[in-house]
């Protein structure tokens, strides 16, 4: 017996499908059959469109798509919308139908025993025609409609996936889920498919769609555990975002960049770390905006590019307070230095906006990415979404050894931390704390490293003032306690002193 | 000239199928007086017809003349069901009755 070939590892099969070959380690295992399953609505039907597409445009592999519920000119159109032209490839002999879609003028009579002998034979023709790798049966728990006997049905259906097993073909069958959190799949449909299962979920949470994937088992091969979110988009289809699966390979150099402003960046021990992220919180009006203006201009002036994406003002109205402060983002961006992406964030999903993101940074290749603001993102998201963002992010920008400058707006105007800090605070590398402090019936306004990661920093507030020049970081308020709480209170000189004994000031 | 059309779709010679045809012989034979034409088509040779018709399960007997077209699935060992199935009642009826 030749035991070198069972003994052999598993080969995977890349799908192609963007994300999903990471989570998968590789693909599917090669020649075997993979269960799909998912709710109404999951993306069943677009995975393994796409998973036959993805074969036919990027690994030279045929397909045949078996179909038991919608007919091929449905799915021909509904796909159109991917890029992917099916009629071109039937056409080339690249891609072949078997319709086995329910007739709904024809009724079935059953007159005795039968088997699925003419459905394996047309398969068989099928793959044999195109010389096909790759076959989808999509979805066979339609199949369990037209006849009434299901262990029947059940039996035979094990044969066939049996027989693609011969074939050598690498199939995905896929399957009906009735909850998102229940058994596989309906008519216990894993026991036969047992190679693999994958579930697409269309969860809803706090009122917003959540898609996800997961891979429940691979056979015998290896795959990352735990749901992963995707999005579904014109011209690409499903794109798996493998967020917290990117690994965080912090090359934590020492080589500064400037935030634009000689003064803050003496408060961070001389300027800001290239591969890192600042998170910058304030209440509206403290200065946020300003910052990423300096952000950017202090990159075009060391001659880098920044990516300005802006979720909260026009870019009309950024440029005019760009111009107040003396930065001309218009010249910037004819210079290219710049390029300002300006987004409503209820236009799209809190996924695609990453992936758009993605797209953006690899296009322009900035060497700043400033975000104004962040906050603004967390309305249109789940709290576990909002994260996975955030990381998914941070990971790729810090990959890229991209500065990254994320604005947060804090919901109250005196102290205060909005959540979104508390949801990315260990995420980000330094953050900067931006406060109003009520003096002597005058608002001033307060700034603070609160931390910066691998570098000494200043612990002092000090004060912040905005003029036509933009900002400039002075004092420290040293006569005033309570700010970050949000009630600053004025404490008297000699107390002060006396505070001073107490705690002998080091020198910095 | 034969009344009646039926095409048999079996997927190889087996069993299931040579019960298949001798079960729709001996009905045609007798209730449908001999006046038909029967076509066997085996589709693991010839599976582009069984593409054509869309078949799934075989045997499967569709009855193309005279119209409207009926299918039934299965080994037709069960008589009655066969005639539901192809609107072949009344004659069963008529036939019933003359006896």
């Amino acid at each position: 017996m030749n035991t070198s070939a069972a003994d052999a590892p598993i080969q995977k099969v890349a799908t192609g499908i963007k994300g999903f070959d990471f989570i998968a380690e590789g693909g599917l295992p090669e020649g075997r059959t993979i269960l799909v399953g998912g709710s109404a609505g999951s993306g069943k039907t677009i995975f393994a469109s796409q998973f036959l597409a993805e074969g036919i445009r990027k690994a030279d592999q045929n397909g045949v798509f078996v179909t038991f519920e919608e007919h091929p000119a449905d799915i021909r159109r509904n796909v159109c919308t991917f890029g992917w032209d099916i009629a071109q490839w039937e056409e080339e002999g690249k891609w072949r139908f078997v319709d086995a879609a329910r007739d709904p003028a024809q009724e079935i009579h059953v007159a005795g025993d039968y088997d699925f002998g003419a459905l394996l034979a047309r398969i068989e023709h099928a793959v044999n025609t195109v010389d096909a790798k790759r076959v989808v049966l999509d979805s066979i728990g339609a199949i369990f409609g037209y006849f009434v006997d299901s262990g029947r049905v059940r039996h035979e259906l094990f044969r066939i996936a049996s027989a693609l097993r011969d074939m050598k073909v690498t199939a995905i069958l896929t399957g009906e889920r009735t909850s998102e959190y229940g058994e596989v799949a309906r008519h216990g449909l894993e026991e036969f498919v047992a190679d693999g299962v994958v579930i697409l979920r269309n969860v809803l949470e706090e009122e917003k769609r959540r898609r996800t994937v997961e891979i429940l088992k691979f056979r015998g091969t290896m795959h990352r555990k735990g749901e992963y979110p995707f999005t579904v988009l014109p011209r690409e289809g499903i794109v798996v975002i493998p967020l917290s699966a990117i690994e965080l390979k912090q090359r934590s150099g020492d080589i500064r960049v400037t935030s634009g402003n000689a003064e803050l960046d003496r408060m961070c021990g001389g300027g800001l770390f290239r591969d890192s992220v600042i998170l910058v919180s304030g209440a509206t009006g403290t200065g946020k905006t300003l910052m990423v203006t300096h952000f950017v201009d202090g990159a075009a002036a060391a001659g880098e590019r920044s990516l300005l994406l802006a979720y909260e003002e026009s870019r009309e109205q950024l440029g005019r307070n760009a111009i107040g402060w003396g930065t001309d983002f218009d010249r910037l961006e004819r210079e290219g230095k710049l390029r300002v992406v300006c987004e409503y964030p209820e236009t799209a999903g809190i996924e695609d906006h990453l992936v758009k993101i993605k797209d953006e940074i690899e296009a322009f290749k900035p060497d700043r990415v400033a975000m104004d603001s962040l906050s603004a993102l967390e309305r249109i998201s789940t709290g576990r979404g909002f994260r996975e963002f955030v990381l998914g992010l941070t990971s790729f920008i810090k990959h890229k050894e991209i500065t990254g400058l994320f604005t947060s707006t804090t919901p109250t105007l005196m102290g205060g931390s909005s959540v979104t800090e508390a949801h990315i605070s260990s995420i980000t590398d330094t953050i900067v704390l931006l406060r109003y402090v009520e003096l002597f019936g005058e608002m001033k306004r307060g700034i603070m490293v609160l931390k910066m990661r691998g570098s000494r920093h200043e612990k002092e507030i000090r004060e912040l003032v905005i003029d036509e020049e933009g900002m400039h970081i002075g004092h420290q308020f040293r006569n005033v306690a309570g700010i970050l709480a949000g009630h600053p209170t004025q404490i008297a000189v000699s107390e002060l002193e006396r505070l001073d004994e107490l705690f002998p000031r080091e020198a910095m | 000239m034969s009344k009646y059309l039926l095409r048999l779709f079996i997927a190889g010679h087996t069993v299931r199928t040579e019960r298949a045809i001798a079960n729709i012989r001996r009905i045609c034979d007798q209730d449908l007086d001999h006046q038909y034409e029967l076509v066997v088509i085996d589709v693991l040779e010839r599976p582009q017809l069984a593409e054509d018709q869309k078949i799934l399960a075989t045997p499967t007997l569709i009855k193309e003349l005279p119209p409207p077209l009926r299918r039934v699935v299965g080994d037709l060992s069960d008589r009655d069901r066969v005639l539901v199935g192809l609107e072949l009642a009344i004659q069963d009826a008529q036939k019933g009755n003359s006896q």
